[in-house]
């Protein structure tokens, strides 16, 4: 396969936001993961930063001031005005429709003082006066005006219409997507009317008994107002500095108190890992804290002007990885973290480090926009051109890892200072060469993906444990449809059923979660010991698939041995992680066509493709990725390398 | 096992006298009785007996029957081989032609008539025999939440027990569910040690996982044996060997039985060497695919060929009911032989040799590259489907 051949359908997919055009190209020899078991050593202690750390606390809490001082200054300043005045104008839309451009909505809003009510009386009242005759009749019932300016965003974020070769699977999965209140009019705040009524079109007719415009009314209503929820899931290499990098981040927000902070600071010196003391932030157990790296995926939150964001830490040792691949599974958006400092950016990357399978394994996960964070700059002294060869290298591994380029932000900063995450720079030596945008700024402007609301409920358990009353709760992402207090539900494989007593999203009670949430639903009627993490939810009147066998496509990445007929791998499905045998290998396929180049192979080597059928243990719930792309995804490993990605295509 | 006695004739028709030891060899002998052979055993028969009354009783009797067999039935778990078949020796209680289902047991003798010994058969007698091996290993191979504990003998791999709960994940301010719950866990595996281990005949308890996994539960369970003065874990403290595993399922034990340290540990490796032995295969298949051939048809032709350098079978392809295709493997693996090829027969109570079953059972690898055979095999392959 020649790269020009790659390079080619790699632009055709250039629009499309989805997984084929992982599929489109060969991922080189040398870009491929194969961590080898080196990486599982390192030297801690030995770390260079240790004699510059005493010096950082003395900026911990300055920062924190400096930024809490920030907030104050935008409290009274234009952006909550703005948040607010968009939550109001939202609602007003809400009740009623689109018929007032958002210039008269806004008007009437300040007259009125952001008085809701007030507001639709007066808007009312003006229709009934005839004041605003002509505009109504020429917008029809269901069109919003948009904010011009940012119209445009449409265009870039939005195309569905794509030319992919390879699998051409999610074509018709995509249009039936609710489209994201981002995507669609970053000021409004969630979805157009006008969207439903074409979606609804497409929707296949299975799908039809859904109340989808009473789910999406009340989607609008229940989401209107609030800030846009974005799962952001931080990656890299061992001691790259994820853990430092988002704790200070976190910190810089005031998301940490600064007892808290304190308290870490004396612990953390008392065992002597002062260097660490942000990381604690995020690494909250006692094994993860003593050992100085993370071993499960940390959760926590905070806001940006325009989004809610969760925040996954993940582990960056290999052995860890299904913990990654269970968070990536969850996530819209990821910062990759490398750590700039010569000689270990090149570890990490280069020499069987995390980097490339981290980035490959969100990509193949579906993760599309990655803003990578150009860590620990102060070790090389701000250097632009570190900066700029690291670059470099990782935008070509990037793009053919299927990254776009438009959807990859590069940020210099360093967790440990602080520099370039929430507030500007101020080191002399950066602000020289760079006056891009902060890591939160990028953050920011990441676009949420999309919620498909309208399809059948699947929900996949990340987690489970007991609550704080009755029941028992799980945890784990709406993938699809949505989830009310009350419903009946189904838990597959098991297929035993289970009413929902409680939602929660972000430790805030809910009736109705919907796809893209993150929740932890309480369960009853069922024993806690029939549910476990990798269970799928499911709506009873439309349960995914449960099976012991499927036929999928994949991709191989760079394996150290072919894989054969009756291959031992270790599966990852959303959060489930199950070992399988390769059943058959069916056939060898062209990686960018998708053609059948040989049946059954006597073997796959690396970076090639082909169709092969999976025998699993026990049954599991899957579906086929043209149904249900979030379900349809799978992740094959061996021996601590990731072999395999790939996507349902058969469900025997 | 041990052999009383052994008389073959030169067609390879005769009598052998063997007396299992120990549960490992009662694989051996499911391994050697194909139906159509006799065995003559001591067992038990449950005896009606009709008195001068007309009331019938029945009571159970200890009789030396012999039975052609026609049912072979093992437990692998339990280690329990059960033979089923017509009488074929006048005997008191029991009919000639009647049925009876006799279980082998240990430290019993049972003798076994066969038509032909081949040479596979009379090489398990030989492994079956060989003193120098059972030095028994155990190996415990956990992740958060799921743990297998096995015992690893020269041809089996045992599950004693398997430990699989579900953990809460830490979350941000609830880590106690978290550790709690792998508490709880740490505490099933040590109990699962404790009561299928057997301190006196383990030689060595490797304890594999990814992670810290490990070294956290070593920890803990020395910890905990300290506390309840535990003597029995104290004692055999040293006998444990920390490996690493990419993951906590049973298939990643082949990992860890590459891993030098453990094999050091080890003082019989068969487990071991099939691991390497498929491992080479793989590496080959990757390196040189035109000298790896798996699949029967492949590796006869390969055979014919006298291409064959390793040849890499599976002991379940000798059990089959098949007496035709059992002659057939046998033949493969004597001119191998003749031809000058190493011979390595897998265990399929392995877990390489579990691989190299669902890898059609027979693999080889070649002295020199072969043209791959081409399409009508597929064709084969697709009417399987
Ligand atoms: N000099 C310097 N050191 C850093 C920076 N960020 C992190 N570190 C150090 O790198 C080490 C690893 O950090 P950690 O956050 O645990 O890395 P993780 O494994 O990626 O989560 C710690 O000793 C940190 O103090 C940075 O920006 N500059
Ligand atoms: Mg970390």
């Amino acid at each position: 396969m020649s790269r020009h051949r790659n390079v080619r359908s790699m632009n055709y997919s250039e629009e499309y936001d989805g997984y084929d055009d992982v599929y489109g190209h060969s991922v080189e020899d040398d870009y491929c993961v194969s961590p080898s078991e080196a990486a599982f050593m390192y030297d801690r202690e030995g770390s260079k930063n240790k004699q510059k750390i005493g010096a950082f606390f003395q900026t911990v809490s300055n920062i924190a001031e400096e930024h809490e001082g920030e907030v104050d200054s935008k409290g009274s300043g234009s952006d909550i005005e703005e948040a607010r005045l968009q939550s109001c104008i939202d609602q007003v839309k809400e009740t009623l429709g689109s018929s007032f451009s958002i210039k008269e909505i806004v008007l009437s809003l300040k007259k009125n003082n952001f008085d809701i009510e007030k507001t639709i009386n007066d808007l009312l009242m003006k229709r009934a006066d005839g004041e605003l005759k002509q505009e109504t009749d020429k917008k029809g019932k269901a069109i919003t005006t948009p904010h011009p300016q940012k119209a445009q965003v449409v265009s870039s974020n939005q195309t569905t219409v794509n030319v992919t070769k390879g699998f051409d699977l999610a074509q018709k999965d995509i249009s039936r997507l609710c489209p994201t209140p981002r995507s669609e009019s970053p000021g409004s705040g969630r979805v157009t009317p006008i969207n439903v009524q074409s979606n609804e079109n497409e929707e296949k007719p299975k799908h039809k008994s859904y109340g989808k415009d009473d789910v999406l009314n009340n989607y609008k209503k229940d989401r209107s107002g609030e800030k846009e929820h974005l799962y952001m899931i931080v990656i890299g290499h061992v001691d790259a500095g994820k853990s430092t990098l988002m704790g200070h981040l976190l910190c810089a927000l005031g998301q940490v108190n600064q007892k808290t902070m304190h308290k870490y600071e004396q612990e953390s010196r008392k065992l002597g890992k002062q260097s660490f003391v942000y990381a604690w932030v995020l690494d909250e157990t006692g094994e993860e804290r003593n050992r100085g790296i993370t071993m499960d995926v940390g959760k926590s939150q905070f806001e940006t002007n325009s989004k809610i964001v969760t925040l996954l830490d993940a582990p960056g040792h290999k052995d860890f990885i299904p913990n990654m691949i269970a968070g990536a599974g969850q996530a819209d958006v990821a910062v990759l973290v490398v750590d700039a400092t010569r000689g270990e950016f090149e570890t990490g990357f280069d020499y069987g480090g995390q980097t490339r399978e981290h980035a490959l394994l969100v990509r193949s996960l579906g993760v599309s926009q990655l803003a990578v964070a150009i860590n620990k700059l102060d070790t090389v002294n701000w250097s632009k051109e570190r900066f700029d060869e690291i670059i470099q290298k990782l935008k070509v591994f990037l793009k053919q890892a299927g990254f776009k380029d438009n959807d990859v932000a590069f940020v210099p900063c360093s967790g440990l200072t602080g520099q370039n995450l929430v507030v500007k720079p101020t080191q002399k030596e950066l602000i020289e060469w760079y006056q891009g945008p902060t890591l939160i700024e990028v953050i920011d402007n990441f676009r949420v993906s999309e919620r498909p609301i309208l399809k059948p409920l699947r929900f996949s358990v990340n987690d489970v444990f007991k609550g704080t009353g009755s029941g028992f709760c799980v945890s784990g992402k709406v993938e699809t449809g949505s989830l009310s207090v009350g419903d009946k539900v189904l838990i597959c494989p098991s297929r035993e059923v289970a009413s929902v007593k409680g939602l929660l999203t972000d430790d805030s009670p809910k009736q109705v979660v919907y796809a893209g949430d993150q929740a932890q639903v309480t369960l009853s009627g069922i024993e806690m010991q029939n549910v476990s993490v990798g269970n799928i939810i499911c709506d009873p009147q439309n349960p995914v698939h449960v099976t012991t066998k499927f036929q999928a496509r994949v991709v191989i990445f760079n394996i150290a041995v072919p894989i054969t007929k009756g291959y031992s791998v270790v599966l990852h499905h959303q959060s489930l992680v199950e070992p399988v045998i390769v059943s058959k290998l069916i056939a060898q396929l062209n990686k960018s066509t998708g053609e059948v180049i040989k049946k059954h192979p006597r073997c796959l080597t690396k970076n090639t493709s082909a169709l092969i059928e999976i025998q699993v243990s026990r049954p599991i719930g899957v579906e086929l990725y043209s149904d249900c792309k979030e379900l349809g995804r799978i992740m094959l490993r061996v021996g601590g390398a990731t072999i395999a990605a790939g996507l349902i295509t058969k469900i025997l | 096992m041990k052999l009383v006695y052994k008389n073959v004739d030169k067609d390879g028709q005769g009598t052998v006298g063997l007396i299992p030891e120990e549960p490992e060899d009662m694989w051996h002998a499911y391994n050697l009785i194909s139906e159509g052979d006799s065995v003559r055993s001591s067992t038990i028969r449950k005896v009606q007996s009709e008195s001068s009354t007309g009331s019938s009783t029945s009571s159970r009797v200890r009789t030396t029957l012999t039975i052609s067999v026609e049912n072979i039935d093992f437990d692998t778990q339990a280690c329990v081989l059960r033979l089923k078949g017509r009488n074929i020796e006048e005997n008191q209680y029991v009919k000639m032609g009647a049925y009876h289902t006799l279980d082998l047991e240990l430290n019993r003798k049972f003798s076994l008539r066969k038509q032909e010994w081949d040479s596979v058969s009379l090489e398990r007698i030989d492994v079956a025999c060989d003193p120098s091996k059972s030095a028994d290993v155990a190996a415990v191979i956990m992740q958060e939440g799921l743990a297998f504990v096995c015992l690893i003998t020269s041809s089996m791999t045992l599950v004693r027990a398997k430990i699989d709960v579900t953990i809460p994940r830490k979350r941000k301010g609830f880590i106690q569910q978290h550790e709690k719950g792998l508490q709880k866990f740490y505490d099933n595996v040590m109990q699962a040690i404790i009561r299928h281990i057997d301190f006196d005949i383990v030689k060595c308890i490797i304890i594999a996982s990814p992670g810290f996994v490990k070294d956290q539960f070593f920890e803990y369970m020395i910890q905990t044996a300290i506390k309840t003065d535990n003597k029995l874990l104290l004692e055999n403290k040293s006998k444990f060997v920390l490996a690493h595993s990419s993951s906590g399922f049973k298939h990643a034990l082949k990992e860890v039985l590459q891993d030098p340290a453990v094999t050091s540990k080890m003082a019989d490796t068969k487990a071991a060497s099939e691991v390497k032995a498929l491992e080479q295969f793989y590496n080959t298949l990757q390196t040189e695919p035109a000298k790896a051939f798996y699949g029967k048809k492949h590796v006869e032709k390969a055979c014919e060929a006298q291409a064959i350098e390793t040849l890499l079978i599976s002991d379940n392809l000798f059990r089959c009911q098949d007496v035709r295709q059992r002659k057939e493997y046998v033949r493969l693996v004597d001119t191998v032989r003749e031809m000058g090829g190493e011979v390595r027969i897998f265990s399929s109570m392995h877990i390489s040799g579990e691989q190299l079953d669902q890898l059609t059972g027979v693999a080889a690898i070649l002295r020199f590259p072969m043209p791959e055979l081409e399409e009508d095999d597929s064709e084969d392959e697709l009417e399987e489907d």
